[in-house]
């Protein structure tokens, strides 16, 4: 007996199983603790609360909902607000970031300075202070509805929000907008095939005019096929506030706007530090071989930076997956606005409510780092 | 401000330590060992509970807080306050990290049956009102169709809000934020027209403005918000003490005892002043205290009516009149048990 522990392979099963079994145990007492002190205390439990009505109004939905839904349907409104500014933040703060990350390295002094300015001043301030900045002192600023900022009759600017015309779902709008789409698929599939020629034949195919030529002809062909028929509801004002059309509300801006400015700062630094990794002898036969700093950035450079960079953005659009919880200062309804916060305040269930919360983050979490982690593994340099 | 990482982690915080906490049901014991009562106030509400400058605390629901000190440790200084917003304060009860919210919290048959909680009393009835500003020309609530409402979220005025207008066919923008210095700067910015609470507290919200002259409240009712001190279900005893540390209060007035009369009143011959102030009957020793409990409270804290002007009536800058709150004698609500 004695002998066999003195074999190191068993020892170590050994104490593995004693691992396992001591966790086990661990989560086992803290599971019955849990619920022996709730039953004691007399506090509902089960998520049997989901389909009780809510009663409490929600004032930035995405679908529709007003107090006489479910807590379930509060809880798919935030979750959609959550993955709404998410995906918003992330596509422009990647677009931001690629730009401000490349004019870090321009060899203007004044526009390399301003970049480097930004990303210091930006990044070095807490994102919570960003957002109740933007939120309380920025929009917060705005004039009053009945003295709004107006442009071009149609637009509206105030302190309640930005109101924009909002096109009627008709045929013609449906039409025009899957006809839009479908050039977008129309010329991913265009690109692939010019690539694939331009490999083999080495003829070039003016890809870029193509596709932007389509998205001119096409949509507009589609809006007389489909009955011409574009009907605007625009925003006005009625009593207190404009309705109509379509409002992006002060929170909903802010928290944007905070988000992005932050988050572009550390994906301009994964840029840059891309760039700076790809070594100067690259650079240097590309302008060897007669292409300009353009094109030695963009066919060159570019293409090898953004390997490097993909990692460490993953972790910052992680980040803003999470950040954007913070919305809850300023009232934006996200999942923690509306569900970890309102709905567990009038149902009181804190144990269920809060594992669906953080269920929910993990969940997005792990779906964006696979996401992004398939992406990372197609862009990697095969090696031949 | 409170940031959301606070927030969520006294929220898991609470949700772990229900876990972990082997369940305690002696909380008059457990107060007694470590010397000081555990309770949650409002972080900031003038009249209700808030903090001068050099820390102390002071407002009706913090008197209940002092009150229940004073009969179970005999000093009403010894509590250790925890400021709580709308949305903290039953987890924080549930959890254990408080043993008595007194934080105008408004008694409701949910509150009171599905989140393991007793209301041990009304301290203030109140009602919802509506705050809004002079230039709006608004004079009733039924013409506020259409205006962008802020309110703290998670409360009963949230539910009650949505109601009211939904009964009167109105519309309304929600603003809802989680506490009531956002609240505060979203109606002094304009970003919501109209603010609702609780009447008294729309009034200490008010003179918080820069202009509190530019603003006025409706004369609008629209609910019934008995608010009250809570403690959890599951510990009669500890309930018993709050409920009749509470009514020792409103007897104490009804029997004309004040903390300025209380050391003569012990000789009185009224029947009803002794057994109140224990001199006789062991009422105070059914309770698990001392007899004296009820004395300690007045003479240390004062009857309901002295602690009512002293910190939301005409002796408080909010100089809200007793209403509802006066006592049955006198045409209000306020009414205790015998104590017999």
């Amino acid at each position: 007996m004695f002998a066999l522990l003195r074999d190191r392979k068993v020892r170590g099963i050994l104490f593995q199983l004693l691992t396992i079994i001591g966790l086990v145990a661990f989560l086992w007492y803290i599971g019955t603790n849990t619920v022996h002190n709730i039953e004691q205390r007399g506090i509902r439990t089960g998520f049997g609360f989901l389909t009780g009505t809510s009663g409490f109004a929600i004032n930035d939905s995405p679908i529709a909902y007003n107090e006489t839904y479910t807590y379930w349907r509060v809880f798919f409104v935030g979750l959609l607000n959550t993955i709404i500014i998410s995906v918003i933040v992330i596509f422009l703060s990647s677009i931001l970031g690629l730009i401000i990350g490349v004019l870090r390295l321009s060899n203007n002094w004044l526009i390399a300075k301003l970049s480097s300015a930004y990303i210091d001043i930006f990044r070095n301030i807490p994102i919570l202070l960003q957002i109740l900045f933007w939120y309380n002192v920025v929009l917060a600023t705005l004039p009053s509805p009945r003295k709004s900022i107006e442009l071009f009759g149609s637009i509206f600017i105030n302190n309640r929000g930005f109101y924009v015309p909002k096109p009627d779902m008709n045929s013609t709008t449906i039409g025009v907008m899957v006809s839009v789409a479908f050039v977008f698929v129309f010329v991913f599939f265009l690109n692939r095939w010019a690539n694939k020629r331009h490999e083999e034949t080495g003829e070039d195919f003016p890809v870029l005019y193509t596709g932007l030529g389509l998205l001119v002809v096409v949509p507009i062909a589609a809006y007389f096929i489909f009955g011409a028929n574009f009907n605007f509801s625009y925003p006005h004002l009625r009593g207190f506030n404009f309705t109509g059309g379509k409002t992006f509300y002060p929170e909903f801006l802010a928290l944007t706007f905070a988000l992005t400015i932050y988050t572009a700062t550390f994906i301009a630094e994964a840029v840059r530090s891309g760039i700076e990794a790809v070594s100067k002898g690259q650079k240097e036969a590309a302008a060897s071989i007669g292409l300009s700093s353009y094109q030695a950035l963009k066919l060159v450079v570019l293409p090898q930076a953004i390997r490097i960079a993909i990692p460490p953005t993953i972790n910052q659009y992680l980040n803003i997956v999470k950040n954007s919880s913070l919305a809850t200062a300023i009232g934006y309804p996200e999942l923690v606005t509306v569900f970890a916060g309102t709905t567990l305040n009038q149902v009181g269930q804190a144990i269920e409510i809060i594992s669906m919360t953080m269920l929910v983050y993990l969940v997005v979490s792990l779906v964006v780092s696979a996401l992004l982690n398939w992406i990372n593994f197609k862009m990697k340099i095969k090696e031949r | 401000m409170k940031s959301k990482i606070a927030k969520i982690s006294i929220a898991t915080i609470a949700a772990l330590s229900l876990s972990a906490s082997v369940a305690s049901a002696d909380t008059l014991s457990d107060t007694l060992s470590q010397g000081y009562l555990k309770c949650g106030i409002n972080s900031g509400l003038p009249g209700f509970a808030s903090a001068d400058s050099k820390g102390h605390w002071s407002g009706i629901d913090v008197e209940v807080c002092r009150a229940v000190a004073a009969a179970v440790l005999g000093d009403q200084t010894k509590v250790k306050y925890t400021s709580l917003n709308a949305k903290e304060r039953f987890t924080a009860l549930q959890s254990g990290e408080i043993d008595l919210l007194s934080r105008n919290t408004t008694w409701t048959e949910t509150r009171d049956s599905s989140l393991g909680l007793n209301f041990a009393g009304v301290n203030f009835y109140d009602g919802q009102g509506f705050l809004v500003h002079k230039s709006l020309g608004v004079k009733n609530a039924k013409e506020l169709d259409g205006a962008a409402v802020c309110v703290q979220s998670g409360t009963t005025t949230e539910l009650n809000l949505a109601d009211y207008f939904r009964k009167n066919g109105m519309k309304y923008k929600l603003v809802a934020y989680d506490s009531n210095d956002q609240v505060l700067k979203g109606f002094e910015t304009g970003r919501c027209d109209v603010i609702t609470s609780d009447s008294s507290q729309l009034y200490s919200l008010r003179i918080k403005l820069k202009n509190p002259a530019g603003s006025m409240v409706l004369p609008n009712i629209i609910s019934k918000e008995p608010l009250g001190p809570v403690v959890r279900q599951g510990d009669d005893k500890w309930f018993n003490i709050v409920k009749w540390s509470y009514n020792a209060m409103v007897a104490a007035e009804e029997a004309g005892i004040t903390s300025k009369n209380v050391d003569s009143m012990l000789k009185s011959n009224n029947p009803t002043v002794k057994r109140i102030l224990g001199v006789e009957g062991k009422l105070g020793e059914n309770l698990g205290l001392k007899k004296d409990f009820a004395y300690q409270i007045i003479k240390q804290v004062g009857n309901y009516g002295e602690v009512f002007e002293r910190t939301v009536g005409m002796g408080s800058p909010l100089k809200i009149k007793r209403g509802l709150n006066a006592l049955w004698t006198k045409g209000g609500l306020q009414y205790s048990p015998p104590f017999r």
